[in-house]
């Protein structure tokens, strides 16, 4: 950590090696030249953490209070994925949603799609792939959570003439709220990181490309580390500063409502 | 039409009869919904699976792609598991790195847990942070910090790199699974071996560790399987060797040979049924 930072002042090429310049100058290149794909970042990092988190929910929910005896056998399923390195599990998307694969190419020959149609490379597949990657980091503290609330007092809710829907907005949800922070916290950090996705199934359409793969571009190809370094910089020193506020906004709000 | 549409006191109020009926398929929606979401989960595999399996057509045999549609059934692959020689070194870099950097992370990670669990010291806060970053840093900005690190220091990366890369990362799992084990343990234990006469060391061997030994093995199979499933940290510190995900990942440029889909397929199911015995044998013995 503390050597990145240090190159990330440094200049120079990877033929005459770096020198310690502080050289804060790199930080401003670093995100003029890149504040496109910063901005993408933090917003595909939003919608998937939405859509992962609307998608979750009700998944939690329902194994937390209806699993009964089987919690364990639905949590393994949900774990069942990770069997297979994730860098394979997003290639298998990208065979999924080819344009001749078995969704799309099916859709298609019965007409219901048109043939110019395609999913992959756009921003539809990079956030649905990220989403699917990091969908079970937001069941399990969402679970652990649901888990702990006694359910007898969703039934006083309801004695106290709460309709179903009260009971859950007012009882549950506001208990399952600390799951939902860490839940949040756990998937919009790797998601705004993220560059497998764009690579794979974003491939290199323009307008898809995250900041990670300007990093990673920047490291393993170009060899242009210091710019590297300052860009993940940049990201860590963002990630840091968003969670801190993220923890303070989200404290003082559940202070207030009791 | 206004009169109509609005009439709140009515809808609060719904005749009991007119309820049931909607209750019941109302019922049926939130499971319906969970196992539409497994299936969703699990999709990806079965594909993998199901396409491990596929004919390739073309290619001439020396290097065959997978094909995104459904040629036909082969076991073909199976036969030719090892006949890539870059995808073999491969598999042998993970599972050698991930084996080594597992050990050297259990036993560091153990030794440091311990001494959290146990021990207050000077910089025992600024440890606990540095474990919390390690952890929930973003893996990218890990990869390019360890990078710059090796690159300051002038090491060359390769196979050297990738060992410290993947220890590092790993340690601090496994310092939490041991801490956590260790602060359930009675400290009393150990000084009632001592004052049996046990030596320091005797204590520590007969009966610290194996009281520990559930924490340090979980430790270890998950540092295991998280160097195995790495792919950012190895891809940003492996120079010219590759690991299995790095390998995989490059060769989608070029389409990817059904011998992948094949390990995948066998390394899941490993996986899988090692997880599942060890669930179910941990379960008949509590």
């Amino acid at each position: 950590m503390f050597a990145m930072a240090s190159l990330s002042l440094q200049e120079g090429s990877s033929l005459e090696g770096f020198r310690m310049t502080w050289r804060f100058a790199n930080f401003t290149d670093a995100i003029a030249a890149n504040g496109e794909f910063l901005l993408r970042s933090l917003r595909n990092g939003a919608i998937v953490t939405v859509a992962a988190l609307l998608v979750a929910y009700p998944v939690a929910y329902w194994i937390a209070f209806y699993g009964g005896r089987l919690k364990t056998v639905f949590l393994f399923v949900l774990l069942l994925p990770f069997f297979i390195s994730f860098v394979i599990r997003t290639i298998a998307w990208s065979f999924i949603l080819s344009d001749d694969g078995i969704v799309l190419g099916t859709l298609k020959s019965i007409g219901l799609l048109p043939d110019s149609y395609h999913v992959l490379g756009t921003t539809l597949a990079v956030v649905a792939g990220i989403t699917y990657n990091l969908v079970p980091f937001t069941i399990l503290p969402l679970y652990v959570s649901l888990e702990q609330i006694d359910p007898r007092l969703v039934e006083a809710a309801k004695d106290l003439y709460a309709s179903k829907t009260q009971a859950f907005f007012k009882v549950v949800f506001p208990l399952s709220l600390p799951g939902v922070f860490a839940a949040v916290l756990l998937t919009s950090i790797p998601a705004i990181g993220d560059y497998v996705n764009a690579a794979v199934l974003g491939g290199s359409a323009p307008g898809t490309s995250m900041i990670g793969n300007v990093i990673q571009a920047e490291f393993l190809r170009n060899r242009d580390y210091p710019e590297g370094a300052a860009l993940a910089f940049v990201l860590m020193a963002l990630m840091v500063v968003g969670a801190v506020i993220y923890a303070r906004l989200l404290g003082t709000e559940r202070i207030t409502e009791g | 039409m206004s009169a109509v549409a609005t009439e709140p006191g009515q809808d609060r109020s719904p005749p009991a009869v007119a309820r049931r009926p909607r209750k019941r398929w109302t019922r049926f929606v939130l499971p319906t919904y969970v196992a539409a979401f497994i299936l969703y989960l699990c999709f990806p595999i079965f594909i993998i699976i199901l396409f491990s399996f596929n004919q390739t057509r073309g290619g001439f045999g020396t290097s065959p792609r997978v094909k995104t549609t459904w040629l036909g059934f082969t076991t073909e692959w199976y036969g030719r598991l090892f006949e890539l020689p870059d995808l073999t070194a491969s598999l042998r870099h993970s599972l050698t790195i991930g084996l080594l950097s597992a050990l050297a992370a259990t036993i560091l990670g153990t030794l440091l847990g311990l001494a959290l669990a146990r021990h207050r010291f000077r910089g025992r806060g600024s440890a606990d942070f540095v474990i919390f970053l390690s952890i929930s840093a973003p893996e990218i900005v890990l990869g390019a910090a360890l990078a710059s690190f090796f690159v300051a220091l002038g090491l060359s990366r390769g196979l050297s790199t990738l060992f410290l890369a993947h220890t590092m990362f790993s340690i601090a799992f496994v310092t939490i699974t041991v801490r956590a084990r260790a602060s359930g343990l009675d400290p009393a234990l150990e000084a009632a071996a001592m004052d049996l006469g046990a030596g320091p060391a005797t204590a520590f061997v007969k009966v610290t560790l194996p009281l520990l030994f559930p924490g340090i093995i979980a430790g270890f199979l998950l540092a295991f399987a998280l160097s195995m499933d790495d792919f950012v940290i190895s891809q940003f510190t492996q120079g010219p060797a590759t690991m299995f995900p790095t390998w995989v990942f490059g060769s989608t440029r070029v389409g990817i040979p059904p011998h992948v889909f094949a390990f995948a397929t066998i390394i899941f199911l490993t996986g899988a049924v090692l997880a599942l015995v060890l669930a179910l044998t941990q379960r008949r013995r509590v």
